[in-house]
C-alpha cells in the first residue's frame, strides 16, 4: 500500500495505511516541527486544511513521561478541543521543551457545508507510535489514529 | 495467517499452542479463507492476550478478527480477579458499548417503498449524524450523573421510548457498578451535547427488508418474518467513552508496570482488577456502556417520532440491543466449575444460549438475538447464541465484517456520489453529509460479512436466524 505524500521536503506529513483506521506521520528539522506536521496529518484526516481557516486560537500543554506519550497527549489534546469546542484546526505552532509541550492551535468552528468533515477521530493511540530521529537528522512523530 | 502456524482441530477451529509466555491457549473460529485472509497481528496480539495474568480457559478470536490495539478486534479473554486477573482498556476498545439494535417497524417492504425518499430525508434531518452534529439533549451535571449511572433507563424515564424497551437490552439498559465519580471532567464535557447523536465511521441508521429467514421458529419468537421492515441503528457511547478509552489506556499503561506485568506491547495496557486503576476503569467503562445505551434509546426515539408523523401504523418495537465492546462481570463454566469472569469482548457479541436467565420470556428457551452489522449497501445478519456458545467461546459471536481496505485506498477507488448513485440503483438509498465519508465506507472496502457469519454459525457460536437487506442508510 502507498502511502499519501505531500511533500518530500525537510518537513512534511503523510497518512500511513493501517486496515481499520489510519496512520498520520509528521517529519521535520525539530521535534517541534514533526509536532506540528502530525497535527496537519490529523486534521487531514477529518477534512481538507486548506478549507479550515485560522481565525481562532486555542492554547495547549502536555507533559509526559517520554517523548511517545508527548505525541499521543499532543493529539488526543486537539482531538477533545476540537470535540468540545466544535471547531477544526489549520495552523500549529509548537514548543518542546524536555516532555513538556506549549502549543498554539489556529482554527475556527466547524461549517459542516464548507468544510466537508469525513470522519471524527476518536482517539490517539499507541500503536506504530514512533518519535525519533533519524540517520540523517530529520525527525519522526507517527501513530495511528482510531476513527 | 500461514495455516500452517496453527493446530487445526476442526473445519471451522484453529488453536495456537501455548509457547513463550502464553498462560493458555488461543483458539480462532474461521474458515480456511478467512484465516489465510486474516492479518498476521491477530496472532502476535491474541498470543500476547493469551499471556496475561489471570487469564482464564483460552483466548478466542472470532471469524471477523482483525488488528486491533493491544487485543484483536474480534477478541474475547476472560480473567479472574481471584486470580490476579487484570482488566484492559485496549481489550474493550475507545468506543465502549459500540453496539446494534433492531426495532421491528410491523410494516412490509410495500408500506415502506412509497415513501422511502421521504423517510430516508426526515430521518436524516431528525437524527444527528456526522462530524460536528449536537443532539437536542443538552446534560447538566445532576442529568449526566443520572444517565451514566441508569442508562436506558433514565432514557426513558425522560421520554425517550419504552419501559418494554428495557426488557431487550442487555442488563436491562442499566449496567450496575456504574461509578461517574470515576469519569474525568473532560469525558463529561466531550459527551455534554452528542447524546442522541449517531457519529461517524461505520456508524448508521438503516431501514432494512427481513430478505431471509433459516429458522423460522427463533425469527417467529424474535417478531420478524419475510418481507418485514426493520430499523437497526449503530453506534456507541460518542465522545464520552473515547474520552475515557483515551485517558484510561494512559493511565493503565504506567499502572501496568507499578504492578509488575510487563507488557509485551504498550497497547496492550492493563491493571489487575482488584486494583484502585483497575476498579476506577471498571466504574467509568461501565458509566460509559450507559451512555452508550442512553444513546441508541434516544435515537429509537427519534426514529420512531419520524415514522409516526410519516408512517403511523409503524410500531417499532425493540427486538434486542447488542454491544460489542465490553467488558462484563458474569458466570461461566470452567472445567466443570461456576466462576465468576471479567469477559472483555472487543468487536464481539455476547450470545447466550438457550435458557439464560438474562434473556427475556419470550425467546428465553431460543437463545440470545446476536445482531451483525453489515457494511453500508451490504446485508446485516440476526443470529441467535446456542447451547455450546458458552463452551466454545465464553457465549460470543462475531460482530460485523471488518474493514478490507484503508480509508485511503478506498478513497482512491470510489468517489462518494458513485457510491450513493451505486446504491440508489440497487434500490438503497443513502443520506450522509460526507461524500468522502461514504467513499471511505464503500462496500467493496469491506469483508463479505456472509463469509464470517456463515463461519460463526458453522463453528457452533450461534446460529443464522435472518438475513436483513438494506433499504436505506443514515450514514455519518
Amino acid at each position: 500500500m502507498v502511502a499519501v505524500t505531500k511533500s518530500r521536503s525537510a518537513f512534511g506529513w503523510e497518512h500511513f495505511p493501517h486496515v481499520a483506521d489510519i496512520g498520520v506521520r509528521g517529519w521535520g528539522k525539530t521535534i517541534d516541527e514533526a509536532f506540528e506536521q502530525a497535527a496537519i496529518a490529523l486534521t487531514e484526516v477529518i477534512c481538507d486544511l486548506a478549507k479550515v481557516q485560522p481565525v481562532q486560537q486555542v492554547h495547549i500543554h502536555c507533559e509526559a513521561p517520554d517523548h511517545e506519550i508527548l505525541l499521543v497527549d499532543w493529539l488526543n489534546s486537539l482531538i477533545y478541543e476540537m470535540a468540545t469546542r466544535r471547531v477544526l484546526f489549520s495552523r500549529f505552532e509548537v514548543g518542546i521543551t524536555g516532555c513538556t509541550l506549549k502549543a498554539v492551535a489556529w482554527g475556527e468552528v466547524i461549517d459542516r457545508k464548507r468544510h466537508q468533515p469525513a470522519v471524527e477521530t476518536k482517539g490517539a493511540t499507541y500503536t506504530a507510535l514512533r518519535v525519533a530521529k533519524d540517520a540523517n537528522g530529520t525527525w519522526v512523530a507517527q501513530c495511528i489514529v482510531d476513527v | 495467517m500461514e495455516t500452517s502456524r496453527l493446530t487445526r482441530l476442526s473445519e471451522f477451529t484453529w488453536r495456537i499452542e501455548p509457547h513463550d509466555a502464553m498462560r493458555v491457549p488461543v483458539v480462532i473460529y474461521a474458515d480456511v479463507e478467512l484465516i489465510r485472509s486474516m492479518d498476521d497481528k491477530v496472532y502476535e496480539q491474541a498470543k500476547n492476550v493469551a499471556a496475561l495474568p489471570g487469564i482464564v480457559g483460552s483466548c478466542y478470536a472470532m471469524p471477523d478478527a482483525h488488528w486491533g490495539y493491544g487485543f484483536p478486534i474480534g477478541g474475547v479473554a476472560a480473567f479472574d480477579a481471584e486470580e490476579g486477573g487484570i482488566v484492559s482498556a485496549g481489550g474493550v476498545g475507545f468506543d465502549i458499548s459500540c453496539g446494534v439494535r433492531t426495532l421491528c417497524t410491523g410494516l412490509r417492504r410495500e408500506d415502506i417503498e412509497p415513501h422511502k425518499e421521504q423517510l430516508a430525508d426526515a430521518l436524516y434531518r431528525r437524527v444527528p449524524v456526522g462530524v460536528g452534529s449536537t443532539g437536542n439533549v443538552h446534560l447538566d451535571d445532576a442529568g449526566m450523573k443520572a444517565m451514566l449511572v441508569r442508562g436506558a433507563e433514565w432514557a426513558v424515564e425522560q421520554g425517550f421510548g419504552r419501559r418494554e424497551d428495557l426488557e431487550r437490552i442487555e442488563e436491562h439498559g442499566r449496567v450496575p457498578g456504574a461509578l461517574p465519580t470515576e469519569v474525568s471532567t473532560q469525558a463529561k464535557k466531550r459527551q455534554r451535547h452528542e447524546m442522541g447523536t449517531l457519529g461517524s465511521g461505520n456508524h448508521y441508521l438503516e431501514v432494512q427488508e427481513v430478505a431471509r429467514i433459516h429458522d423460522t421458529r427463533t425469527a417467529t419468537a424474535f417478531g420478524i418474518e419475510v418481507g418485514d421492515v426493520v430499523v437497526s441503528i449503530h453506534c456507541g457511547s460518542r465522545g464520552l467513552g473515547h474520552q475515557i478509552g483515551t485517558e484510561f489506556l494512559r493511565r493503565m499503561g504506567q499502572a501496568a508496570s507499578e504492578y509488575g506485568i510487563k507488557l509485551p506491547d504498550r497497547e496492550l495496557a492493563c491493571a489487575p482488577i482488584n486494583s484502585t486503576v483497575g476498579q476506577s476503569y471498571l466504574g467509568a467503562m461501565r458509566a460509559a456502556i450507559n451512555c452508550a445505551l442512553a444513546n441508541r434509546q434516544i435515537i429509537t426515539h427519534l426514529a420512531r417520532e419520524v415514522f409516526a408523523e410519516l408512517l403511523p401504523a409503524a410500531k417499532l418495537d425493540l427486538i434486542y440491543d447488542v454491544s460489542h465492546n465490553t467488558c462484563k462481570l458474569e458466570d461461566h463454566i470452567v472445567d466443570g466449575q461456576r466462576r465468576r469472569l471479567y469477559v472483555h469482548r472487543k468487536g464481539a457479541t455476547r450470545a447466550f444460549g438457550p435458557g439464560h436467565p438474562e434473556l427475556p420470556e419470550e425467546f428465553r428457551d431460543l437463545g440470545q438475538p446476536v445482531l451483525i452489522g453489515g457494511s453500508m449497501g451490504t446485508a446485516s445478519h440476526i443470529l441467535a447464541g446456542n447451547v455450546e456458545s458458552e463452551r466454545l467461546s465464553f457465549a460470543s459471536a462475531c460482530h460485523g465484517a471488518g474493514r478490507s481496505m484503508s480509508r485511503r485506498q478506498a478513497t482512491k477507488l470510489w468517489r462518494g456520489r458513485q457510491v450513493v448513485d451505486e446504491l440508489a440503483e440497487r434500490g438503497i438509498i443513502v443520506r450522509s453529509p460526507s461524500p468522502r465519508g461514504v467513499a471511505e465506507e464503500a462496500p467493496g472496502a469491506y469483508k463479505d460479512v456472509n463469509a464470517v457469519v456463515e463461519a460463526a454459525s458453522r463453528a457452533g457460536l450461534a446460529r443464522k436466524v435472518a438475513e436483513l437487506r438494506p433499504m436505506l442508510c443514515i450514514k455519518g
